[in-house]
């Protein structure tokens, strides 16, 4: 099977002047995960596109577990599991020999693996299906802002259609328009940081190759002299090829399909392998790591890419730009619905600054390494890279790639655990997320809050809910509307319990 | 945390020097500088605590220029 990419019929512009509480700029990943997460939290959203449909090319391969926990909560963790291909080892290569290899070792006692890689065409495409499901989601597209004036009730966007402009007034702006955000430059929004001098080819190549469902990372290949190689297996037999060419490659040149052609074939060649292959996509990019040094801008809140730009090894854009939905939108939907005061959403910044400046730190950490800066840094990383073969305590030295993690400085989120319902097994995250629940251990939480008790509605049969959320009979844990935990309290302790969510709505530690 | 010691601890200060030249010796600039990473990353590691690596690190750094 292989993919379609939809065309999505252009929305011709309203009549006169438009309003909306929510208009989300930009449906890429973000924005759609956005829209479906404030959809499913009751609000109405506009979503603005300038295209007409979805990503091209594979672009963010790597959902990590937190991200495929999200989109569980979201209703579509199956999808990802049934079509992305789960994988859990790596290998690094260093010549013509292997450096070191890891086992992501997912725990037992997940419903999410550590990785499943899927193109991020089809995360699109199904969020856009769940969005118009709905029928809270109104999708525009070929929607582009084209003007913006910020104010202090909201945004007054200048659209661009087919069928010619149109004004929209936002209560809430949420900025997704990815890293060349039309909405930071026009507001004149820093967006500063680091841009590493190396170019990297990165192709979509369809095969039946014989390589195992792991990643592998090259070093100095004999197929590719003094550069690196990345390669990962995606769906419907699309394999992704990361090759570094180094600043001086001539971008218009090396996107040339006869010379991807010739540096794949030398690639599978240098295996003993002459599978044909076909391109499916090809692109060159330059790695950036950078930040705004604020994403909340009164009633203007910036999302991925646009607040935010990672260099993709280590897979930190894509996930760490759902995790921005993730922490922004049941703070959003509080605030729409009078639960929550405004306040509410300068923890959004609070909580996810921290979660890009890690993010940014480990993949400027993870480029310093495949791309050496300097003769000393080259230096340290052949020895690095020579020691790993015959000495364990260099082989997690090696960095090819800091792999996704959910960001815990700010509470983390609520671990997984199998349990059984009704004699069913079942699994805690399934029943945590569309709002504020308790989950208490033995004792029923007095509480008017949604809740779960371990050993009452469901039974913790293995014991792991319980020793990974640490609760001891009587104990009970609040977990927001992200599956972070709040606060841990009493289960008895009804005025305990009220105070925390009180606490959790107004942002007050 | 343990500090880093800069007192004289070596018994043959003489070997040690010379047996560093000896590792050097014939080597081209790259190759030289790789072994001298190698040295900083094995014995890093046999020290096996990172705060007398980066006092050592610090110690080492020209000095900042007036
Ligand atoms: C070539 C390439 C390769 C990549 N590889 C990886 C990878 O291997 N791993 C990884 O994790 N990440 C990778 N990324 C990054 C990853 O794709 C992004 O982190 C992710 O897409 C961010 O999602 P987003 O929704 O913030 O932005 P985007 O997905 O870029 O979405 C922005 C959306 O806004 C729309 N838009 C832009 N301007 C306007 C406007 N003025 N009006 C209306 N709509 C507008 C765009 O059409 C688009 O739909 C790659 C990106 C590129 C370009």
């Amino acid at each position: 099977m292989h993919f379609t990419p939809p065309r999505f019929a252009a929305f011709a512009p309203p009549r006169g002047q438009d309003h909306a509480a929510v208009v989300i700029a930009g449906g890429g990943l973000v924005g759609l995960t956005a829209a479906l997460d404030l959809a499913r939290h009751g609000v109405r959203v506009v979503v603005l596109d300038d295209d007409d449909t979805v990503s091209t090319g594979s672009r963010a391969i790597c959902f990590a577990k937190r991200t495929l926990e999200i989109y569980g909560r979201l209703g579509l963790g199956s999808r990802f599991l049934e079509k992305g291909v789960t994988w859990n080892q790596g290998r690094v290569f260093h010549g013509e020999r292997e450096a070191y290899s890891f086992d992501l070792l997912p725990e037992e006692g997940h419903e999410y693996p550590a990785f499943v890689n899927l193109q991020q065409y089809y995360a699109e495409a199904w969020l856009v299906e769940a969005c118009m499901a709905t029928g809270r989601v109104e999708l525009r597209w070929r929607n582009a802002v084209a003007g913006i004036e910020n104010r202090a009730d909201g945004a007054r966007l200048s659209v661009t259609t087919p069928a010619g402009p149109y004004t929209l007034h936002a209560d809430w702006l949420i900025a997704a328009d990815g890293a060349r955000s039309f909405i930071r430059r026009a507001l004149g929004l820093a967006f500063e940081g680091q841009v590493f001098r190396d170019r990297f080819l990165i192709a979509d190549v369809v095969m039946q190759a014989a390589f195992p469902t792991e990643r592998w990372f090259w070093f100095d290949p004999p197929f590719h002299p003094g550069q690196s190689v990345l390669l990962h297996r995606q769906p419907d037999d699309v394999w992704r090829i990361d090759f570094q060419l180094g600043w001086d490659a001539d971008p218009a040149l090396e996107q040339q399909p006869e010379r991807v052609r010739a540096r794949v074939a030398q690639m599978l060649g240098s295996r003993g392998d002459d599978v044909p292959f076909e391109l499916e996509w090809i692109s060159i990019y330059t790695f950036r790591c950078r930040r705004m040094q604020r994403f909340r801008h009164g009633r203007t809140i910036f999302v991925g890419d646009a607040a935010h730009q990672v260099s993709p090894f280590g897979a930190r854009g894509g996930n760490g730009g759902v995790q921005d939905a993730d922490n922004l939108c049941w703070k959003l939907a509080a605030v729409l619905a009078g639960q929550a005061p405004d306040a509410l959403l300068d923890s959004y910044d609070a909580e996810r600054i921290p979660a890009a400046d890690e993010n940014i730190l480990n993949s400027t950490r993870s480029t310093d390494f495949i791309t050496p800066k300097s003769d000393a840094a080259r230096a340290y990383r052949d020895a690095v890279l020579e020691l790993a073969a015959a000495h364990a305590f260099a082989r997690p030295v090696v960095n090819s790639g800091r792999l996704s993690r959910p960001y815990e400085g700010a509470g983390r989120p609520a671990p997984d655990a199998p349990l059984l319902r009704n004699g069913r097994p079942d699994w805690l995250l399934r029943h945590t997320g569309d709002g504020f629940t308790v989950v208490s251990n033995g004792v029923v939480p007095a509480t008017g809050l949604p809740a779960i008790t371990l050993g009452q509605d469901f039974e913790d049969h293995s014991g792991l809910a319980a020793a990974r959320l640490g609760l001891g009979h009587g104990d009970a844990v609040l977990l927001r509307p992200d599956q972070h935990i709040a606060a841990r309290i009493a289960a008895a302790d009804a005025a305990g319990i009220a105070a925390a969510h009180r606490a959790s709505l107004h942002a007050v530690a | 945390m343990t500090h880093l010691l800069t007192a004289p601890r070596l018994a043959e200060p003489d070997v040690l020097y010379a047996a560093l030249m000896d590792a050097h010796r014939d080597l081209p600039p790259d190759e030289s500088r790789k072994l001298d990473a190698k040295l900083v990353l094995l014995l890093a590691n046999h020290i096996g605590e990172l705060a007398p690596v980066l006092q050592a690190i610090a110690l080492a750094k020209p000095p900042p220029r007036a």
